[in-house]
């Protein structure tokens, strides 16, 4: 379950104000729409973005007083200023230990925040477990993103529309190179690699427009790799399924293969109906096996490593 | 014949590469009219090209460096450009230019201008600083620099002969996969990036046994001066760490040639081992270039504020640290390939432990200067202004360590502007330091210090406004490597950055000019003594430019600044050292005629002239046998000679 709760709370909600009031003279007259990964939206996100703020809070400790020693030594100790002080063999092992514990003492406070919230955000982790969650699959293609929804059976490119305050979990695959499914303002981003799957959850509470895109270079028509998530009701979200399943269009898979073909620019796509089992096919097409000897294969030589088959992801 | 060689390699497809291919050669038959018309060519040949002085080997490197600097920052501003203007537009550079552009940038700026230059740096001062005649390996040590050189001759000749790759300076697979990049272009890199990496190999065994083996007696290795120590761990981490992208480069010409399938997405194959691998190369890499900067910083901190280092052992075991650790973080590439929260958090904290040594290092610094008697020297202003520079990209390089932040930085402009707030103060300032530093002690005279200053200034405002718009860009969430965009809240920061690049235009003209202004009035910054700086260390007491051989006498070393002992002991200074038959190694042609050779060889390779490629590799094989027979190739200086060298004195240019 993705709650702030074990961090130090105070030293967070102080170290939070001073940032946004920072951030807020910084940034006066914006909208928060430019500003996705500092100012975000989804509740992930802000999270994600908590730790940040904490973090150079606590980094500043050890930072400004470098500014600080600087400023003195700068102004103090020039051969001009011909300073009386001048210790040419000065040593000192108490100074020494000091400069070794500050930094060690900051370090040990990240790392504790960093053990906590990495676990917290996984990616992998259901949102709201108690919540049955919309199931999204995500295909990356030359140059665009492919969207199926297993349980509407239907495929959408280049847009992705979820209902707000339900936990969205999306399988990500490529059936190209390597991609980077990201959703600025909403989540962190993951990889999209062919033959093999990765997972991201996340949720948004609150009605908007997001821009996704791919974030890993993958050739001429990554630049216009992008695509909207809008965030809309429950009821809109049915009527928008009413749109999609009204689309003449069905994706069998002569439409997908002829969708795979690179392009650029691709507008948004809808289909009414998608094969059965696409996402898995696309993964076995490129492992060459059933996803399940996949798996057992992946787990004995890369152990719990790095990525996951269709079937769920070792542990350490 | 010439395999897929055709005319239609030739840059006439865009008017921007065929101009850029133009000035490439223009330059190029400049340097050699230029060299002609100064009746040179003998000169160059038998004093330089065939040189095996570790001295001139070290100037050839920071030549190279300073030759690639130029043409890695002309992407830079091309880049800069590009992205400046491209808001809803195409912008001046289509995508596969562009792409090529940042591919060469970073390809260049890592392996053909820092890696040079680091080496120039190395192979210049580390013999002299441990009282040593030359590197253990004199033959070992030209063939490295002529297979960087054949490394950065091929990068250069695919601007004008065919394309470069498009795959980035790491080369990712798939995508650098021959199904998804069938051209030259992939090769190119991968032929320049593994010929580089054996010569720097290479480099990294002589330094660690040069400088365990070749040590005048009495420099213990708690003596050493504080570049020695970061060159002796920077040398250890290029043996670890080479072999590694070596490998992985040659399982990459393995899959693009022979259709293996160690990266494809099908075969079995699987892109998340190249990119462990090539970042347990990688991320060594990173230290490898900053910690000789560190080691000048130190030696330079100490002698402008005129006081011992302070925390001398701190500084030793934090580098040592940091050369262990940097082993140990390779993973936080890519904490977005899925791993679980137990790996990530635990590459996380392994790569924020290496803040404490660096932040210790830091320190230390400043306590050197603490109660001392600061010179704004040069050296020392590039020197502030890495410190007060750097703990900003350690700020937010602690912040891309941390996984969940990470998921939501990676790939952005943030990314770009924290390795660029490392490398650029964190290894390019300390190298200008060093190359100020030690200028005098190469040719006799120093450099200006007008010209110097300004130089500093503007990379350093030029570094603030081209690197800080893109932290910002960064939490705007901007990717890398976008050619054009449709964001136009984007646009402003990125023309404040392209402003920030012109400055550093500035900056670079300013370091030619202050080259020819020095050159030009030699004689009024003449060094004398040896020793312009007041230094502290064993490679200031020689003269300026040194004798072939460096010391006459081997210095007995009784401290660890041992030039200020000296000084201090006058009675006793050298009664110590020991006299003994000064032998040099012989000039030999076979270092150079190896580089070529590999050259030839990496470009056969690329245009797949099968002929070539064997016939090149059979001459430089014979080329290596040849050599290994001849077994007197010293040349031992009589007293006479010796006496004749010493009698020389320092001054502008003496001995060239």
């Amino acid at each position: 379950m993705k709650t702030v709760g074990t961090s130090p709370e105070s030293l967070q909600r102080g170290l939070r104000t001073a940032f946004l009031i920072g951030v807020a003279l910084l940034l006066a007259g914006c909208s928060t729409e430019d500003w996705p990964v500092l100012l975000p939206d989804g509740p992930i996100a802000r999270e994600e973005r908590e730790l940040l703020f904490a973090a150079v809070g606590l980094m500043l400790l050890v930072v400004l007083p470098v500014y600080i020693l600087a400023i003195i030594v700068l102004t103090r100790y020039r051969a001009s200023s011909n300073n009386p002080n001048y210790r040419p063999e000065w040593q000192s092992n108490r100074v020494d230990a000091i400069v070794w514990a500050g930094p060690a003492i900051i370090v040990v406070a990240i790392g504790t925040l960093v053990w906590d919230y990495t676990h917290r955000l996984d990616p992998y982790l259901a949102v709201e477990p108690d919540k049955t969650p919309l199931r999204v699959e995500a295909i990356a293609q030359d140059w665009k993103w492919l969207f199926i929804y297993p349980e509407q059976n239907v495929a959408v490119v280049n847009e992705l529309v979820i209902p707000t305050g339900q936990p969205v979990s999306i399988r990500i695959t490529s059936d190209t190179v390597m991609n980077s499914l990201y959703v600025a303002g909403l989540a962190g981003q993951i990889y999209a690699m062919a033959g093999m799957q990765t997972r991201l959850n996340l949720i948004a509470n609150d009605e908007d427009t997001y821009i996704g895109r791919n974030m890993q270079y993958s050739g001429t028509g990554f630049a216009d790799q992008q695509f909207r998530v809008k965030v809309v009701p429950p009821a809109g979200f049915e009527s928008w399924l009413d749109i999609v399943r009204a689309s003449p269009d069905a994706l069998d898979g002569q439409t997908y293969a002829e969708l795979a073909r690179p392009s650029q620019k691709v507008p948004v796509k809808y289909y009414s109906s998608a094969e059965p089992n696409l996402f898995d096919s696309i993964i076995e097409k490129y492992s060459g096996q059933p996803a399940e000897r996949r798996t057992a294969q992946l787990d004995a030589y890369a152990g719990e490593f790095i990525c996951e088959t269709p079937s769920g992801r070792g542990s350490l | 014949m010439l395999g897929k060689l055709t005319f239609d390699a030739l840059p006439f497809y865009s008017a921007i590469a065929f101009g850029g291919a133009m000035a490439e050669v223009l330059a190029g038959v400049a340097v050699i009219g230029f060299v002609l018309w100064l009746g040179k060519v003998r000169y160059l040949w038998t004093e330089w090209l065939t040189s095996v002085d570790h001295k001139r080997i070290g100037i050839m490197y920071v030549v190279l460096a300073l030759v690639m600097l130029m043409r890695g920052f002309a992407d830079a501003i091309m880049m800069r450009a590009q992205q400046a203007m491209a808001a809803n537009n195409e912008g001046y550079l289509p995508p596969e230019h562009f792409d090529q552009v940042f591919s060469s940038h970073g390809t260049i700026m890592i392996f053909f201008m820092a890696m040079p230059f680091l080496s120039g740096l190395m192979n210049f001062v580390v013999p002299q600083q441990v009282g040593a005649r030359d590197v253990a390996f004199p033959f070992m040590n030209s063939v490295s620099l002529w297979l960087t050189a054949a490394g950065a001759g091929l990068v250069l000749v695919s601007l004008v002969i065919g394309k470069f790759s498009t795959a980035g300076w790491t080369g990712y697979p798939p995508y650098s996969g021959i199904e998804y990049n069938p051209g030259v272009g992939v090769d190119y890199w991968l032929w320049a990036v593994i010929l580089s990496g054996i010569g720097t190999t290479m480099t990294g065994i002589n330094f660690v046994v040069t400088i365990l083996k070749r040590r005048a007696p009495g420099m213990t290795l708690m003596r050493m001066p504080l570049f020695t120590w970061t060159a002796l761990v920077t040398s250890v981490l290029i043996v670890f760490a080479f072999p590694a992208i070596t490998v992985v480069g040659g399982q990459l010409v393995l899959d693009r040639y022979l259709g293996f399938h160690f990266f494809t997405n099908d075969g079995g194959g699987n892109m998340m081992n190249y990119i462990n691998l090539i970042w347990i190369w990688g991320h060594p890499e990173v230290y490898i270039l900053i910690l000789p900067a560190f080691g000048i910083f130190s030696e330079v901190v100490a002698t402008f504020s005129r006081k011992r280092l302070f925390g001398y052992d701190s500084l030793v075991y934090a580098t040592a640290v940091i050369g262990l650790l940097s082993f140990s973080v390779w993973l936080h590439h890519f904490f977005t390939m899925g791993s679980s929260a137990d790996v990530n958090a635990f590459f996380g904290i392994t790569t924020m432990i290496i803040a404490v040594p660096t932040g210790v290092k830091v320190y230390d610094w400043l306590l050197t200067m603490y109660a001392g008697r600061i010179e704004l020297r040069v050296p020392m202003l590039w020197t502030v202004g890495f410190l007060v520079t750097f703990v900003i990209g350690g700020m937010t390089g602690v912040a891309l360590a941390l996984p969940p932040v990470d998921y939501l930085m990676h790939n952005t402009t943030f990314l770009i502007a924290h390795f660029h707030n490392m490398l650029i103060p964190g290894a390019l300032f300390g190298y200008f330091a060093g190359y100020t530093y030690w200028f005098p002690k190469a040719f006799g005279f120093r450099l200006d210090e007008t010209w110097g200053v300004r130089a500093f200034w503007f990379w350093i405002v030029g570094f603030y406004l081209a690197f800080m718009p893109l932290y910002v860009l960064g939490f705007m969430g901007m990717p890398r490597r976008m050619e054009h965009y449709d964001v136009g809240a984007w646009q402003p920061w990125l023309i404040v950055a392209a402003i920030g690049a012109c400055s550093i235009l500035v900056g670079i003209g300013c370091l030619i000019t202050q080259l020819y202004v020095s050159i030009r009035d030699r004689e009024v910054l003449a060094d004398r003594t040896g020793d312009p700086w007041g230094g502290r260390t064993l490679e200031w007491m020689t003269a300026s430019p040194p004798a072939p051989y460096n010391f006459a006498r081997i210095p007995q070393v009784h401290d660890r600044d041992e030039l200020i002992w000296r000084k201090e002991h006058p009675a006793e200074a050298d009664k110590d050292d020991v006299a003994s038959e000064i032998e040099l190694p012989e000039n030999t042609a076979a270092g150079v005629v190896i580089g070529v050779i590999a050259g030839v060889f990496g470009f056969a390779m690329v245009w797949h002239i099968w002929w070539l490629a064997i016939l090149s590799l059979l001459i430089a094989l014979a080329t290596v046998v040849a050599r290994s027979f001849g077994d007197d190739e010293e040349l031992e200086l009589s007293s006479d000679e010796v006496a004749a060298l010493e009698a020389r004195g320092s001054g502008p240019l003496l001995g060239y």
